[in-house]
């Protein structure tokens, strides 16, 4: 009896790219007003399922209803018209425009048909009213360019561009994946609203509490497949958990047994003006050091300075007792203190290269005399540390653009391996990976204490802060405000508490 | 889905070898003077101005770079060369002069790139220009005369029977693809062109070898400015006019992306020998010059038309 109520319907979708299955009976539904989370893995389809409904991927098989009818869009531009808009987790606005032109874009109003002026003051007028519509005029204004927006701004522009092509059924792919939580309650509450005027909405997220405060239906995907759809207030996480990895999940974390021993690195009063201030931190060998935070608190910033990647005001490092100067990240490798960044496409990898070359890239020191590679070692000692870092590839002569995130994360790890660090920043080691490649990783992350290494972790997801480290660090606005240890490093409110910059 | 990359760059490299093939096979019949060593040898020597401009322009795409201002490089050596020569300068001692300045003139570029961070594009525009105009001052806009003898032999001397600015060509790609595959210099570029934030967070000292480009750009356009002159027996304020877009072109018709990081020198060579017999062709064939520049243009866009549709089939 439900089923007529449903705006959209997708049952047996199926798609294959060159003999790789990707969707093999996928199914989705969604109610006005009602919404949808869509859970899985990295790689389980959601992105394939998202845009077979957009129009951008064609399906092999199954079918797509729209308000009881069969549609087969063969653009996003005709899914947008039908109804159907998606909020990408990349945003990607024309940054010189205004709020109003890009909402608007490619639908300007003339101001006389058939010339090429546009009325921006309708463009304006019309922005207004949704803005007002939706409660988000105190956010942002139609006349306000794109460049001076921040993310969760960006994203009431795109939710404003989404409901004036009247959509019915709004995807939104990991919304809250770089908003603070003051920003994330923002988006929650327009969510709220957007379901008042019956939108459908599609959610995917990898946040369990995300999933069960918002959620009416939950549906869960992998490898491809359709694996179940649950009311959230009938099901429990551990239950959705246990349908997206399809085994029973193993007791959280591992346990960093390692002995802390001495100090390998000190930072004395770092300061970088506006960015952050007076930080001063301690980490032993084999010690992870959790440093968090709100996003904007300052972390990777103080880090990258650290490596004499950005550059610093004032401060000291104190390697192994004897003070160094950084001044370039060349220095940071040559005194064995190695970041692995966060961003894997921007910062930590060279995608249109290979696997060998990415790894070597950091580390010709070893692998290389007088300017002339030493090839067959580099090839060697590539392979070796790609493997042992139990990279999914064919070969190491592989690109490193063509691997899955939890795979270049490997390939970054491996590179980082190589430079023999004292010290390891890894900058949200599993941010974008999958659960099986996170539990690798964080094994990982504890061979390398055993070796000595002292790790800096920086991790916004408070379960692998308080899971991993043995010392937590808490940044906000740019300062340290606070250092808990032991059961005080367990509890997520006064981390929490911290972060917000609170005593 | 591997070795896409291994494939893809074989597979265009039997893609420019066919073309070649096929442009030997086809003018051989179309002209009797085609494949007379005479010929031969001419078109070699016409290759070898436009391929030593290629070598170093490839290594500043490679990086995502582009060097607009190799033309007045050849200019201002030239014109060093024959007032030099004319004073009665050591043949020597001209071409080490002339040399550099012209690497001086490249780190200047480097400097303002890699250190200012001025867009390549505009920097090395305004140098062009900047370049030109030197060379027509210190010339007050007339050639200079090199009688020279032994510094003409750059130009129109042999070793063997073989002509020594064909001898240098060789030279200067056989470092080139040294320098590229073997050495970590080599590899720094084509990190750099693939993603310098990366390569910089690896320890890359990515502002020194985007100057190095530069400066290796240079280079190459000067010995090109000496072998012009020497050939020509005079220092030419004009000479060089227009060379960087024959270079790009032979850059970008070997597969090298515009946009830095992938590409080869191996490419570039095909694509300088096959904008050579293109052109050698046209004039044995009687093709109006005007004609030639429109089939050069569409021989552009036709290289990176495929390379892209190419790329279009991997994803």
């Amino acid at each position: 009896m439900e089923d007529k109520k449903y705006v959209l319907e997708a049952t047996g979708l199926c798609k294959s790219f060159s003999g790789v299955t990707v969707l093999n009976g996928a199914e989705l539904s969604i109610a006005s007003g009602e919404l949808h989370a869509l859970m899985g893995e990295n790689g389980a389809g959601k992105s394939t399922l998202m845009k077979i409904i957009m129009g951008i991927y064609t399906k092999d098989a199954g079918q797509v209803c729209l308000n009881g009818q069969n549609v087969n869009f063969s653009s996003a531009r005709e899914a947008l018209d039908a109804g159907i808009s998606m909020i990408h987790q990349e945003l990607s606005p024309i940054p010189e425009m205004t709020v109003a032109e890009n909402v608007y874009l490619g639908r300007e109003g003339k101001k006389i048909k058939g010339l090429p002026f546009v009325n921006k003051k309708e463009l304006n007028r019309k922005t207004q009213e949704l803005l007002n519509e939706y409660e988000l005029s105190e956010f942002i204004r139609p006349d306000m360019k794109m460049k001076d927006l921040n993310i969760a701004q960006t994203q009431m522009m795109e939710i404003i561009k989404a409901v004036s092509y009247n959509s019915t059924v709004i995807i939104m792919d990991e919304p809250t994946s770089s908003l603070s939580e003051k920003e994330t309650n923002v988006l929650f509450s327009i969510i709220d609203n957007l379901k008042k005027k019956n939108v459908g909405i599609i959610y995917i997220s990898h946040r369990m509490e995300e999933v069960f405060l918002l959620a009416d239906r939950v549906s869960v995907l992998r490898d491809g497949k359709f694996i179940g759809c649950a009311r959230v207030d009938e099901t429990t996480p551990e239950e959705l958990i246990n349908m997206m990895v399809g085994r029973e999940l193993e007791g959280g974390y591992p346990i960093n047994t390692t002995p802390k021993g001495d100090v390998v690195l000190e930072l004395k009063h770092f300061t970088r003006k506006g960015v952050f201030e007076d930080v001063n931190l301690k980490v032993h060998t084999g010690e992870i050091l959790g440093l968090t935070g709100l996003v904007g608190a300052g972390r990777s910033e103080v880090m990258r300075a650290l490596v004499g990647y950005d550059p610093l005001d004032s401060g000291e490092v104190i390697l192994y007792g004897k003070p160094i100067k950084i001044k370039h990240p060349k220095d940071a490798v040559k005194n064995h203190i190695i970041m692995a960044s966060e961003d894997r496409k921007t910062l930590g990898l060279i995608l249109s290269r290979s696997i060998k070359e990415n790894i070597s890239v950091q580390n010709f020191e070893d692998l290389s005399s007088a300017g002339f590679i030493n090839k067959p070692k580099e090839k060697k000692i590539c392979c070796e540390y790609a493997e042992q870092m139990t990279t999914k590839m064919n070969g190491i002569e592989d690109v490193a653009g063509s691997l899955s995130g939890g795979n270049q994360q490997k390939v970054v790890l491996a590179k980082c391996m190589l430079s023999d660090p004292k010290v390891l920043i890894m900058d949200e080691p599993t941010r974008g990976i999958d659960v099986g490649a996170k539990a690798k990783i964080y094994n990982l992350m504890l061979e390398m204490t055993k070796l000595g290494i002292a790790i800096i972790m920086i991790s916004s997801e408070m379960p692998e802060v308080i899971g991993m480290s043995d010392r937590v660090l808490i940044m906000a606005g740019g300062k340290i405000t606070g250092e808990l240890e032991g059961e005080e490093a367990k509890s997520q409110q006064t981390i929490l508490k911290l972060a917000l910059g609170g005593n | 889905m591997a070795k896409r990359k291994g494939k893809g760059a074989v597979l265009r490299s039997f893609a420019l070898v066919f073309v070649i093939i096929a442009i030997i096979i086809i003018m051989s019949f179309a002209s009797p003077v085609f494949m007379t060593s005479k010929n031969i040898i001419n078109i070699i020597r016409q290759i070898s101005i436009n391929g030593i401009i290629a070598v170093g322009m490839t290594f500043v795409i490679l990086t995502g770079g582009i060097d607009l201002s190799v033309g007045s490089v050849v200019a201002i050596t030239s014109v060093i060369c024959g007032y030099l020569l004319e004073q009665g300068t050591h043949w020597f001692l001209a071409c080490l002069a002339a040399i550099l300045i012209s690497l001086i003139f490249g780190a200047f570029n480097g400097v303002m790139i890699a250190y200012v961070g001025f867009q390549p594009f505009i920097v090395t525009l305004a140098t062009v220009t900047v370049g030109s105009g030197i060379a027509l001052v210190f010339s007050d806009g007339k050639p200079f005369t090199i009688k020279n003898e032994s510094f003409l032999a750059i130009g129109q001397g042999y070793v063997g029977s073989i002509p020594i600015p064909i001898i240098i060509l060789l030279f200067v790609v056989a470092i080139g693809i040294i320098v590229l595959k073997t050495t970590t210099f080599g590899r720094y570029v084509f990190a750099i062109g693939g993603n310098k934030n990366a390569a910089k967070l690896s320890g890359v000292r990515t502002r020194r070898v985007e100057l190095m480009v530069y400066v290796i750009s240079a280079l190459c356009a000067s010995i090109v400015g000496l072998i012009l002159s020497a050939r020509i027996s005079s220092g030419q304020p004009t000479a060089g006019d227009g060379y960087e877009l024959d270079a790009i072109a032979a850059t970008a018709i070997g597969g090298t992306s515009m946009s830095g990081g992938v590409g080869s020198l191996t490419g570039t060579v095909f694509g300088f020998v096959i904008l050579g017999l293109v052109t050698n062709s046209m004039n044995l064939l009687n093709i109006n010059s005007f004609y030639q520049q429109i089939v050069k243009g569409m021989l552009i866009i036709l290289a990176v038309f495929l390379d892209m549709t190419s790329k279009g089939k991997k994803r």
